[in-house]
């Protein structure tokens, strides 16, 4: 079978290790090879987190520079901080919402210009697909949802060899019963707005 | 029912390697389990503490890892399964005992599991714990993935009862924290009632039975060695003469680089499982069929050194490699991309690896270093402490917790560490040595775990220093583990005694003792100004719940404050401070409410008055 490699960063509390843990459950339904890794390391002190997620024949847990299929950012910044994982046909999702660094707040570093950031990731990779997915989050009821959001969005690019329902019920069987329908929706919101940002480009 | 405690054989189940571990540990039937949390090692012993809630398992925080060690020492020598769980570094304090265990040994199977953290994603150095088996005398067992973390659980119980020794299980980082679809086995029946029969003359090693004990060691090696070159977790893969052999995780990036590069059939694996001894007879017969062999290993060339000397001992000549120029470093981890790209330089294969993008036009990215929460007391008591010396030349040893964090600016305020405990030593040479002021910053848990007997030698060697222990009453770095100090309590669990640091600060002589509520800073300023003009060891206590803890425990009761119109952008707050709830809008700093905890620690050094609750509307 073949591997494909997923990178998901985020800011420590955006709820990475969820959507992973979902995307491995999801596999498991569907009876494909999957295998994950993790560095969390002071979470939630405000750190990054970044997971690895490799689906097929593989042994390996993580990714090498280069050698993602598809990156996933919960945050702007740290998706372009990750291009590193990426090759020119990797596809990369990013929320467009930023979490503006604390160094910044305090004058240390200036946070990049939005446009810019996209226009780099563009020239880099195959294809961009960003979008403000904690809009969407809050508008499917909880601004926490942003990780099935991008679900949502990662799925719509019918890049692993899992579809919408896979992942649909590991949400149902492996999320918090109080959040699964809010979860649903966000993992449709994403689900679409992917979809449109796709036409767009292509039109 | 905890998810490792379902009885479904056969099921396959998605688990972290550390749930895998304690799984495998609960299918071995462990009745006794001790730890002191360390990362990358903190789930196994965090699930082995939820399992015990509701089953026969004996679980215990112990105090550090020394200890821990003991307890499951004397247990396992009554004939009850038990284990221990530490980070690398814990290792090191629990040698002592660790050495010498390995001289008396085991009645019931003792698996010492230390997670080793190459890269050093949360520790202070990456050493290689193989060497401790060799130093120790002990079997050392390595899995490669997940699963067969799992299986090599009972696998090390076994050998350690048929071996009559504990038995070393050493994982590194990314099988801690990797996961993967793991099948569930069946669970053996606890036995926790143990038997002790006295045998002073094999388990008391005064110089005449350690003599008789360290021969019984060096033949039980033998053995397990014998075992080691028949262990179903050290096998060959393929019959080609490019010969490569690996352990660990290095093991996934070699099978992935060689179906990559399509060696297949010019390669053979020998994949190490039993690292330690190392089976000598399939090395050798390994080694006879190979025209050159690259060993790829994390770490130090723990097997590499013992190939070369294998291949000498055989008279044979062939080129053996691991680290060096080209190929691998003891730095780090590896990945998969470096590891195939070593395989081809080595071997001379024709690869073109994935051209990596032009980075060069990304501009810089501000970095997003993790940082002391918002609201943590640990910000407030270094702000205090630097108000009170102010004026003061001073050093400051720090330890390892969360306020190691304090190194950051603006706060810098950590300036030495070596290890768990070591601000109290390092201050007495500190103060020793120099004439400027020694403030020393150690947390609950880390001054139970070994900051104490610095305590005593500072006492009674008379040295002079401030030492403040931050007490928030948790392990808060490592996940909120309870320690000594903690009301057990507040998670209603009532076996438990208490240990006050008051207690035991004024037990130890300590004259000065001062303890201070952080929040109120112009009272800490004024109390830690005394302890520090007291000639000799003064203690200040800096007494407040770990704010995330709070939360979690959802007794935290701090409302929002803002900075109000009255503020004349002095900006005290953001460059004395420096809270994760400030950003500045309009060159005006602003508080993020939902991040604020009410700490009130800004508003108190606000010089216009001008930070202030937010009113209820």
């Amino acid at each position: 079978m073949k591997t494909t490699r997923v990178i998901i960063v985020a800011v420590g509390g955006q709820g990475n290790l969820l959507a992973s843990r979902v995307l491995g459950e999801a596999a498991l339904i569907a009876d494909v090879p999957v295998r994950m890794s993790e560095i969390h390391g002071m979470a939630q002190r405000g750190g990054v987190v970044e997971s690895s997620i490799v689906f097929g024949d593989s042994e390996s847990t993580i990714i090498s520079d280069g050698e993602a299929d598809v990156l996933v950012g919960f945050e702007p910044s740290e998706t372009l901080r990750a291009v590193n994982k990426c090759n020119s046909k990797t596809i990369v999702i990013t929320n467009l919402s930023p979490l503006v660094p604390f160094t910044v707040s305090i004058g240390k570093g200036v946070y990049p210009d939005l446009d810019v950031l996209q226009k780099l990731i563009q020239e880099k990779a195959a294809n961009l697909i960003a979008f403000n997915a904690t809009t969407l989050a809050r508008e499917a009821g909880n601004v926490m949802a942003v990780n099935m959001v991008l679900l949502g969005a990662l799925i719509q690019t019918k890049t692993l060899p899992l579809s919408s329902d896979h992942v649909k019920e590991a949400i149902r069987t492996r999320t918090k019963k109080d959040f699964v329908q809010i979860n649903v929706t966000a993992f449709d919101l994403g689900y679409s707005a992917a979809q449109a940002v796709s036409k767009t480009e292509n039109a | 029912m905890h998810k490792l405690l379902q009885d479904h054989p056969g099921q396959k189940i998605l688990l972290l390697g550390n749930e895998s571990i304690a799984r495998g540990a609960i299918e071995a039937g462990v009745a006794v389990a001790t730890t002191y949390p360390g990362t990358p090692s903190s789930e196994i012993s965090m699930n082995f503490f939820q399992v015990a809630q509701e089953s026969d398992l004996y679980f215990e925080y112990s105090t550090n890892e020394k200890v821990a060690l003991e307890v499951a020492a004397a247990a396992a020598n009554t004939g009850v399964r038990s284990m221990c769980v530490m980070k690398h570094v814990g290792v090191n304090v629990a040698a002592d005992p660790l050495l010498t265990l390995a001289y008396i040994g085991v009645k019931a199977g003792l698996v010492l599991l230390t997670a080793d953290d190459p890269y050093m994603f949360s520790s202070q150095n990456e050493q290689d714990n193989r060497y401790y088996g060799k130093l120790a005398g002990l079997p050392v067992i390595e899995p490669s993935s997940v699963e067969e973390a799992k299986e090599m659980v009972p696998y090390a119980f076994d050998l350690s009862e048929t071996l009559g020794e504990p038995v070393i299980m050493r994982t590194t980082t990314r099988i801690n924290h990797s996961t993967g679809p793991v099948v569930l086995g069946k669970i053996k029946k606890i036995n926790s009632k143990g038997n002790y029969t006295k045998d002073p003359f094999n388990q008391v090693p005064i110089p005449a039975v350690a003599r008789k004990l360290h021969k019984r060691l060096l033949d039980n090696l033998e053995k397990a060695e014998k075992i080691a070159e028949n262990s179903p977790h050290n096998f060959i893969i393929g019959t080609g003469a490019w010969g490569i052999v690996c352990n660990g995780v290095s093991y996934n990036y070699v099978r992935d680089a060689v179906r990559d590069l399509g060696i297949k059939t010019e390669s053979k694996i020998l994949r190490i499982g039993f690292s330690h001894p190392l089976p000598l007879r399939l090395i050798k017969d390994f080694l006879k069929g190979c025209e050159k062999v690259l060993v790829v290993e994390e770490g130090e060339p723990f097997m590499e050194e013992t190939l070369k000397a294998f291949a000498q001992e055989e008279g044979l000549t062939l080129k053996i490699n691991g680290k060096g120029e080209g190929l691998f470093t003891r730095l780090y981890e590896f990945n998969p991309g470096q590891v195939r790209q070593s395989i081809a330089t080595y071997y001379g294969i024709d690869y073109t690896p994935k051209a990596l993008l032009d980075l060069s036009d990304i501009p810089e990215i501000p970095q997003r270093p993790p940082n002391l929460c918002p609201g943590c007391s640990h910000r407030a008591t270094y702000h205090e402490v630097k108000m009170a010396a102010k004026g003061m030349e001073t050093i400051y040893p720090t330890d390892i917790g969360c306020y190691t964090l304090g190194i950051l600016p603006p706060l810098s305020m950590a300036d030495f560490l070596l290890c768990m405990g070591s601000s109290v030593g390092t201050s007495c040479g500190f103060s020793k040595t120099t004439d400027k002021k020694v403030i020393a910053f150690i947390g609950d848990s880390t001054f139970f775990h070994s900051g104490i007997s610095g305590l005593v030698n500072a006492v009674f060697n008379n040295h002079n220093f401030t030492l403040v222990i931050l007490d928030n009453g948790t392990t808060a770095m490592t996940g909120h583990q309870p320690n000594p100090g903690v009301d057990m309590n507040i998670l209603n669990l009532s076996r438990y005694g208490r240990v006050s640091i008051e207690a035991v600060v004024r037990g130890i002589g300590v004259s000065h003792v001062t303890t201070i509520k952080p929040y109120k800073v112009k009272k800490s300023i004024e109390a830690i100004r005394e302890a520090l003009n007291y000639n000799g060891v003064s203690v200040v206590i800096a007494e407040e719940i770990c704010v995330l803890y709070a939360k979690q425990l959802k007794i935290a009761k701090g409302k929002p404050f803002e900075v109000t119109g009255k503020c004349k952008n002095h900006r005290n707050c953001l460059n004395e401070i420096a809270c994760p709830a400030f950003y500045i809008r309009n060159d005006q700093v602003k508080i993020d409410p939902d991040l604020c905890t009410g700490c009130a620690v800004c508003a108190q050094i606000c010089p216009e008055n001008a930070i202030l609750p937010i009113k209820a509307k």
